[in-house]
Order: C-alpha cells, then sequence, then structure tokens
C-alpha cells in the first residue's frame, strides 16, 4: 500500500443516493494530488471494497456516509467532497425538445398537411415514402430517384388516396402557399397540372398578368406522364382540381404524353374544361396555351410587357444560343429558334454537387462570358419564392458585358418578391431585350438573325 | 369508378413538414406558412440502396406493425422459479450474448464460466476448470438461444435456479437466473468462495423458498408491476429498487407461510439487494421480445445482447441469425479507484430491456440514475425522447410520469437506426476485465454500428431474394 496520508470520515445519516456518490468519487479521484477517494454509503459492500482499497474504516452503518482519500492533503480532499456534495443537488433546466429526424417522425408528431422533401435525390425516396405511408402528399424537389421507385411511390399512394408532386417538381401552389419555385399569384379560377415546373410558372405568371387568378398549381413530376409512371399523379391531381370549388379551368402542363397514357388521361370523366399545353413541332407554345385559356374563361388577351433593348441589336448576328435555369422553357425556345445551342443549365447534368442555377448563377455568368459577337444569347430569368433573391445583381453584370445581343425571358408577377419592373429595368440597361413570354423572346431572338 | 380523392389538400395553405434544402422551409415561412422541419441527415454510410428497398418492402409495414403488437400486448407473469437442470440441454452451460468459445472469451465471461465449474464440483481449482472449458469439457450456448437471459457474464449452470415468465397473451415462457447482488459476484467474473457459498446457498435456501412462496402466490403479473415501477423512478435497467420493493411486498407474506425457518434470511437477502428484480424484469422483457420474432419482413429488433467480446442483435424477420460488432467499453462511473482501463468491453443480455423499451429508454423515468451518464436530469429526457425516433411505437402500459405519461419508445427499427445514425442508448453495469475481479462500476454504453448495419443489409437481401 502507498505511503500517501488517507482519512476516512463518516457523516452519520448523511444520505445521498449512489450515483450524486459515484460522480463526486470520480470528480475527486480526477483532482491534482489525489491518489484514490470513495465517497459512498457505508453499506457491507462499499465497506469491504474500503479494505480492499487499504482504507482503515471506522464503525458505521448503511445510513451512514463514508468520504474516504489517499491524497498529499487529505483534509483539503474531503472538504472538496463536502462541498460538491452540497452542490449537488442543483435544479434543472427544463429538458429541450427533440427535433423530428426523419419524415416519419414528423408526421406523428404534428398534423401536418404536406411533405416537400428536397434532400440529394438518392435519399428523397425514403422520406417520400414516409409521406405516403403517413398518409400526407407530398412534393419531390428532389430529382434523381430511379423510376421505379418514382412508381412503387405513387402506386402506394393510390393505395393511400393522397398525391404524390414529383419527383424533380420544382413548382407547386396550394391554397395561395407556394412551394419551391414558386410566383407570387392572386388567387383565382385557373387550376395547373404540371409536368413541367418552369412551364407552369410561364403560363401562370402570364394568366396572372392577364388579371386571371390561380386556384392551385400541383406538380406531378417529369415522368409522370410516361408510361413508366402511367400518369398516376396527373390523373389525381386532375380530379382533385376537378371537384375544387375553386378552380373552373385547369391548365395540363406537360411534354407530349406517352400515348397510351395520354388516353387514359383523356378518358378521364371530369367536368371542368382542360387545356392542354404540351409542346410539341408545330403545336401551340406555352403562351399560346394561357391564351386559350383566357379566351375560355371569357377574358380578353392583353399585349404581353416586353421592353426592346436599349441598343440595336448588331447587324452581323449569325447564331442562336440558350442560357436557359428552366428545362421547360428552354424545350419551347430550341422549337421556335430551331436552334441546337439551347442549353438547360438546370439539367442534372450541371446540378450534381450545385445550386439549381435560379439560384446560383456561376455557370449562366460562365456562359455569358463565353459567347461570341455575333450569337444572340436568350435566356430565361425566374423571379418568385425560392428562386435568387436578386438575379439581376449577378446576371445584368454579365449582360452588359458579353458581346453578344441578349434576349430576356423574365417569368414573374408584380406580387414577386424580386421586383419585376426593377429587374426588367436592371437587364434592359444592360443591354438585353426583355420579355415575359418566353415564345415571343424567343421570336424576337430569331427575328434577329 | 373508383372513389375519388379527397381534396383536403387544396382546402386551406397545408402545414409543411420540410426535409432537405432550408431554403425551401425559408421561402415557406417567408409566406407566412407554417412549417415544421426535419432535423435531416444522410443515413449511416453505404446503407441508403438496402433502405429503400427495406421500406418498399410491401410487407415491412404491417410485419412491423404485427411485431410490435405482439411485443406490446405481452403480459409477462412470473409463475415460478425452477433449477436450471430441468431446462437446460445436459452437459450445457449457458452464457450471454451471441455465441462465445472459451478462446475468444473475456476475463469476466472465463471467470463466471471458471466459476460455474467450481459450483458443479466439474473442477477442483480454478486451473482446472480453465483447462476443461479449454478441452470443450461444456458446451456453451447463448442463453437467448433456450428462451433465457443472463445479466452480464449470463452464465447457467445446472444447479442454479431461474425465474419462469410465462406471457399470458401469447403464451410463451422465458428464464432468468437469480440475482446475487452486486460486489463481488459471478455474473461480474468473480468465483471466489464466498461467491460460490452464496450460489450454494441460493441453491439450497433462496431457491426452493422461492419456489414455495410463489406457488403459495399464484403468477404475480410482472407488467403491471413494472408499469408501476418505472412510475416510482425505475428504468428497470440500472435501478430496480421499486420493483425490488414492490416484488418483496407481494413475496413477503407467502415467504413467511411457506419457509417460516428462512423467511428472515431470504428476504433480508432481497432487501439488501436493490437489483433483485432485475432479472425477473430481463425475463419478462425476454418473452416480450419473444412473442415479436420470425415476422417475415420486419425491421424490428428482437435481441441485442452480449458476451463480453460481441455484441450481436437479432431481427424479427431474419429469424435466429445475429449480426455483431465489438462490444464497445461503457462510460461511466467507476467504484473506489477502479477506471476505465479497469473495465471490460460491454456485457449481458440485460439490453433486452432497452429491447423492450425499457432501461436507457425510459431514462426520463429515472432521473435519481441520470449522473451515471456524467449528466443531467435534462440529458435522461433527451436520451428518452430520442429513442422515440428509431422505435415503431410507444408502450401502452409503461409510461413516464415526467413526459405527460407518455409510454417509452419500444420496438427498435434497423432501418431507423441507420436512417437516423441514432444508435439505441444503453445502460450496463461494469465488469472487471480481469476474471475475478467482479463490479467496477456502471455506466452508458454506444453499441457499434455494423451490427445494425450489417442486419439492414442482410434483409434488403432477403427482400431481393423474395421477389
Amino acid at each position: 500500500m502507498s505511503d500517501t496520508p488517507a482519512a476516512v470520515v463518516v457523516r452519520r445519516g448523511a444520505y445521498h443516493d449512489s450515483v450524486a456518490l459515484m460522480r463526486v468519487s470520480r470528480a475527486l479521484s480526477d483532482l491534482p494530488g489525489v491518489e484514490a477517494a470513495m465517497v459512498a454509503m457505508a453499506t457491507e459492500l462499499n465497506v469491504t471494497i474500503l479494505r480492499e482499497l487499504g482504507f482503515t474504516v471506522p464503525e458505521a452503518g448503511p445510513g451512514d456516509l463514508l468520504v474516504a482519500v489517499r491524497a498529499h492533503d487529505p483534509g483539503a480532499a474531503v472538504e472538496e467532497a463536502e462541498r460538491r456534495l452540497a452542490t449537488a443537488h442543483r435544479p434543472q433546466a427544463a429538458a429541450q425538445e427533440q427535433p423530428p429526424l426523419t419524415t416519419r417522425s414528423a408526421a406523428a408528431a404534428v398534423d401536418a398537411g404536406l411533405v416537400l422533401v428536397s434532400t440529394p435525390g438518392e435519399y428523397a425516396f425514403l422520406e417520400a415514402y414516409d409521406a405516403v405511408e403517413a398518409g400526407l402528399p407530398v412534393m419531390i424537389f428532389s430529382d434523381g430517384v430511379p423510376v421505379e421507385r418514382e412508381r412503387q411511390l405513387k402506386e402506394l399512394a393510390e393505395t393511400r388516396d393522397v398525391l404524390v408532386m414529383g419527383p424533380d417538381c420544382g413548382t407547386a401552389v396550394i391554397a395561395g402557399a407556394g412551394l419551391g419555385f414558386a410566383n407570387v399569384l392572386t388567387p383565382g379560377p385557373a387550376g395547373v397540372v404540371a409536368a413541367s415546373g418552369t412551364g407552369a410558372q410561364q403560363v401562370t405568371c402570364l394568366l396572372d398578368r392577364a388579371g386571371v387568378g390561380v386556384s392551385h398549381v400541383l406538380g406531378v413530376g417529369g415522368r409522370d406522364l410516361s408510361a413508366e409512371v402511367g400518369g398516376l399523379s396527373t390523373m389525381r391531381a386532375l380530379r382533385m382540381l376537378d371537384d375544387d370549388p375553386a378552380t373552373e379551368l385547369i391548365v395540363l402542363v406537360s411534354k407530349p404524353p406517352a400515348p397510351e397514357v395520354a388516353r387514359a388521361v383523356r378518358e378521364l370523366p371530369l367536368r371542368t374544361p382542360v387545356v392542354p399545353a404540351m409542346l410539341r413541332e408545330g403545336g401551340p407554345d406555352l403562351t399560346e396555351a394561357a391564351e386559350q385559356a383566357l379566351r375560355l374563361l371569357g377574358r380578353s388577351v392583353p399585349e404581353w410587357p416586353s421592353w426592346p433593348a436599349w441598343h440595336r441589336a448588331r447587324p452581323s448576328a449569325e447564331r442562336i444560343t440558350g442560357v436557359y435555369s428552366g428545362g421547360t422553357l428552354a424545350t419551347e425556345a430550341a422549337l421556335i429558334t430551331g436552334s441546337r445551342d439551347i442549353v438547360d443549365y438546370g439539367d442534372d447534368a450541371y446540378t450534381r454537387g450545385r445550386a439549381h442555377p435560379m439560384i446560383d448563377p456561376t455557370l449562366r455568368v460562365e456562359a455569358l462570358a463565353g459567347a461570341a459577337e455575333t450569337d444572340v444569347v436568350l435566356m430565361d430569368v425566374v423571379l418568385g419564392h425560392g428562386a435568387d433573391p436578386d438575379p439581376a445583381a449577378s446576371l445584368a453584370h454579365a449582360v452588359a458585358r458579353t458581346p453578344a445581343t441578349v434576349v430576356v425571358a423574365l417569368i414573374g408577377t408584380d406580387g414577386d418578391p424580386q421586383d419585376l419592373h426593377r429587374q426588367a429595368a436592371a437587364f434592359r440597361e444592360a443591354g438585353a431585350a426583355v420579355f415575359t413570354s418566353n415564345a415571343q423572346a424567343a421570336r424576337h431572338a430569331r427575328s434577329l438573325l | 369508378m373508383t372513389p375519388r380523392p379527397r381534396a383536403a389538400l387544396l382546402d386551406a395553405p397545408p402545414h409543411v413538414i420540410t426535409v432537405g434544402a432550408g431554403l425551401l422551409d425559408e421561402a415557406l415561412r417567408a409566406q407566412a406558412v407554417r412549417t415544421t422541419t426535419v432535423d435531416w441527415r444522410p443515413p449511416l454510410p453505404g446503407t441508403a440502396e438496402a433502405l429503400a428497398t427495406v421500406l418498399a418492402d410491401p410487407r415491412r409495414q404491417a410485419a412491423n406493425e404485427r411485431a410490435v403488437g405482439r411485443l406490446l400486448s405481452a403480459r409477462p407473469h412470473l409463475a415460478g422459479v425452477r433449477r436450471a437442470s430441468e431446462v437446460l440441454p445436459a452437459g450445457t452451460f449457458l452464457h450471454a450474448g451471441p455465441p462465445i468459445t472459451w478462446e475468444r472469451a473475456s476475463g469476466p465471461m472465463r471467470g463466471a464460466l471458471v466459476g460455474a465449474m467450481l459450483l458443479e464440483g466439474l473442477a477442483g481449482d480454478e486451473r482446472e476448470a480453465g483447462d476443461r472449458l479449454a478441452a470443450g469439457a461444456v458446451e456453451l450456448a447463448p442463453c437467448h438461444e433456450h428462451a433465457a437471459v443472463g445479466p452480464m457474464a449470463g452464465v447457467v449452470s445446472p444447479s442454479m435456479w431461474l425465474f419462469e415468465v410465462n406471457d399470458a397473451e401469447h403464451g410463451g415462457t422465458a428464464y432468468c437466473s437469480l440475482n446475487e447482488g452486486l460486489g463481488k459476484v459471478l455474473r461480474y467474473g468473480a468465483y471466489g468462495p464466498q461467491v460460490l457459498e452464496r450460489l450454494r446457498w441460493m441453491d439450497e435456501v433462496l431457491g426452493p423458498a422461492l419456489a414455495a412462496a410463489l406457488e403459495r402466490t399464484g403468477p404475480i403479473d410482472l407488467r403491471a408491476l413494472m408499469a408501476q415501477a418505472l412510475q416510482m423512478g425505475d428504468e428497470l435497467h440500472n435501478r430496480n429498487r421499486a420493483a425490488t420493493s414492490l416484488l418483496l411486498r407481494v413475496l413477503a407474506p407467502a415467504l413467511v407461510e411457506t419457509a417460516s425457518e428462512h423467511a428472515a434470511s431470504v428476504l433480508r437477502f432481497i432487501d439488501g439487494n436493490d437489483h433483485f428484480f432485475l432479472n425477473a424484469g430481463m425475463a419478462a422483457a425476454k418473452v416480450s421480445a419473444d412473442a415479436a420474432r420470425d415476422e417475415p419482413g420486419s425491421s424490428l429488433v428482437v435481441a441485442m445482447a452480449r458476451n463480453g467480446t460481441d455484441f450481436g442483435v437479432q431481427v424479427s424477420g431474419l429469424g435466429g441469425r445475429w449480426f455483431t460488432g465489438p462490444a464497445g467499453v461503457p462510460d461511466g462511473l467507476y467504484l473506489g479507484s477502479y477506471g476505465p482501463a479497469d473495465a471490460n468491453p460491454d456485457i449481458g443480455d440485460s439490453t433486452i430491456t432497452e429491447t423492450s423499451g425499457l432501461g436507457g429508454f425510459a431514462m426520463a423515468a429515472a432521473p435519481a440514475i441520470v449522473r451515471f451518464v456524467g449528466g443531467e436530469v435534462g440529458d435522461a429526457v433527451r436520451a428518452t425522447r430520442s429513442m422515440y425516433e428509431i422505435t415503431l411505437a410507444e408502450h401502452p402500459a409503461y409510461q413516464i410520469p415526467g413526459l405527460g405519461f407518455r409510454g417509452t419508445p419500444v420496438g427498435i427499427d434497423v432501418a431507423l437506426v441507420a436512417r437516423t445514425g441514432l444508435l439505441p442508448v444503453v445502460n450496463t453495469g461494469i465488469a472487471g476485465r480481469v476474471a475475478g475481479t467482479g463490479q467496477v462500476g456502471a455506466g452508458l454504453v454506444k453499441p457499434p454500428v455494423e451490427a445494425f448495419t450489417s442486419a439492414l443489409l442482410t434483409l434488403a437481401q432477403s427482400v431481393s431474394d423474395q421477389f
């Protein structure tokens, strides 16, 4: 045994629970100059342990407290033990709530009406599956979900009677709440079912500009009308809007569907008129679809605002290139101009490990810097919640510096937080022609060649 | 025509659960839309594909509901005590945790096996016992594979008495040895003369006395007793003071009537050991968890157990297979001058309590012991609250007063463990690493993550094999 001085003090009838005591023991043992320390009730077991540790234990019973220390200054160590025991009982702050770690637990904890999933695509299925399993509709903003998983989700959704919006659903508006990239729209009679986010944004922004508000925008994801998925969400969304008293007309925005899916959609027994806005060679563009909806609602079609460039286009323009953030807007531009140089920077290939170009302008700024003097660059600028709070701040500067001629399709409403008129003015000052209709912007670009 | 979907979604701006990009949550808040934000993180590395497969298994949800339903509805009753020789296969000792050989056994496991050899008269001394065990003189089998559980080393040999607990709901039976007390005891790997002497007394006096008393009382409803103990500050793993007292109240008159000669010594023995109830509670937990076994497609954990070397789990949908990882060293408080260097890796079947929603999962019920963690009452509440994230249900009978009588989190789902990265909170005693030492402390231990992920990957494989 050690030569270090030891002390054993008995505190008769001083009860502390064993854990408090073990804690004090540990704290004491950690002190410099303390070789061994044990603060414990004098139970048979503890007395035996202390004796084995070489302490001489005075007569004491289980109701008595023992403070045993072997230290350079045992008196000080015993005092420290007493001090710690005295402060062992202090009031606790209320424990914090546990935040939900999965959609499953969030859905169990709150009475929610919708789940918005925007995790990286490889994990989105898990959270979306939780939502549907809990009987909640879900919007999957994420892309990169395998199509067979999309099918599984939507089949489960059929059994749970809920809507799956997406995957790769960029926008939705539910009873005035904008989800994902969403413009601020006046409430009104037009409902939208959209397999394309920016397509829906173009149509609804034009309707809003014409004074026709929107009831809801239900996204379904770009692959919903494919043969693999079979239009399950599109048909469900159409039936929901058909049952919605606020919706008088439905615009269905999509790429051309698989023929058998198109047939199934057509055969739905709906009371509400449906205006298709499906981009295809020779078909109506998005602006024309919006105009058709206006006419069906008995409204007049206004002039879509546009602002010519301050400078005339260079006479040497040779080709049209596209620097887009919206896939459907890019497709529309390609159909109208016939150009093969329309790039959609919102495509998966450009967004891996990088934010969407509606948020991160870097790639498009680079593309503008790399354009030639003989190019006409067509680009979209999409406003609304979720998008870049001031796209002109970076893009207008790039427009001013590019040697190319620039035509901007500015997709937004007067209610959008970015201030549509200020954005239009900034791009115009930078030298671009600005249109609120993407189709008109594309036609204008074509006229410059 | 199929019924039309309800349009409730479109009636008013919804309360939105957001999971993923914070920007989209902010955009909703900017519109004064109510949101609940999931504190999302990617699942454990290498599990995403298996998780999707397991989640999409059409059997899973119903299988889990059935499995956890049986776990929740079990009605364990303490039916009696039995000598292990009536239950054990001949020539076999049981031990805690997944299967283990003498070669891989840790100090306390070896110590307990040596003690059992000496107790059974199969060896004259420690050396001979070790040699005979190394030579395979006795078959070693996990308690879990014989409807039993054992705390710490969990060694069961023929002359030990076992609690017998029956599930009045589903008809199962589970066994657990009788608790020897604290300090130098066989289950912590001690085998000195006082250990063997106590075990002999337990064999000759305690066992028969309890048998007679329990015959007099009839089956004791442990579900009701444990529910009460939780409301009296036990979490039923590291604190069993209330449950032991409650059991003693029931047993005392019967002991006096049936074993008057030994009643005082038996009652004094039970009174001197706050953990006397632990073993009965473990058998109750075992019989409940066993009711949840063998549900194809279920991702529910039905056993977590450690043998001092490996930590193993079993999953309802995967039969009796063990999925293991190295047992960790508990973080806790040490007796006397013992410290972490003296500690053996985690050992014992007592994690059956956490498996059935008690122990670490019920920490919030036992503020008196939270400082084992070196923590505060708030930590205990957080520990329990966090376990709701990885469990399938809340126990209808086992409730926590401090959480508004919310049921304890029950039914660990390996998929939820992989998704959240949260491991089960386990309370435990700490055995000395050297054979013969006994208990050196108590605290919390982290299970190895690979036990859960390998179970998940195997479950995913079984789904793929199914179709």
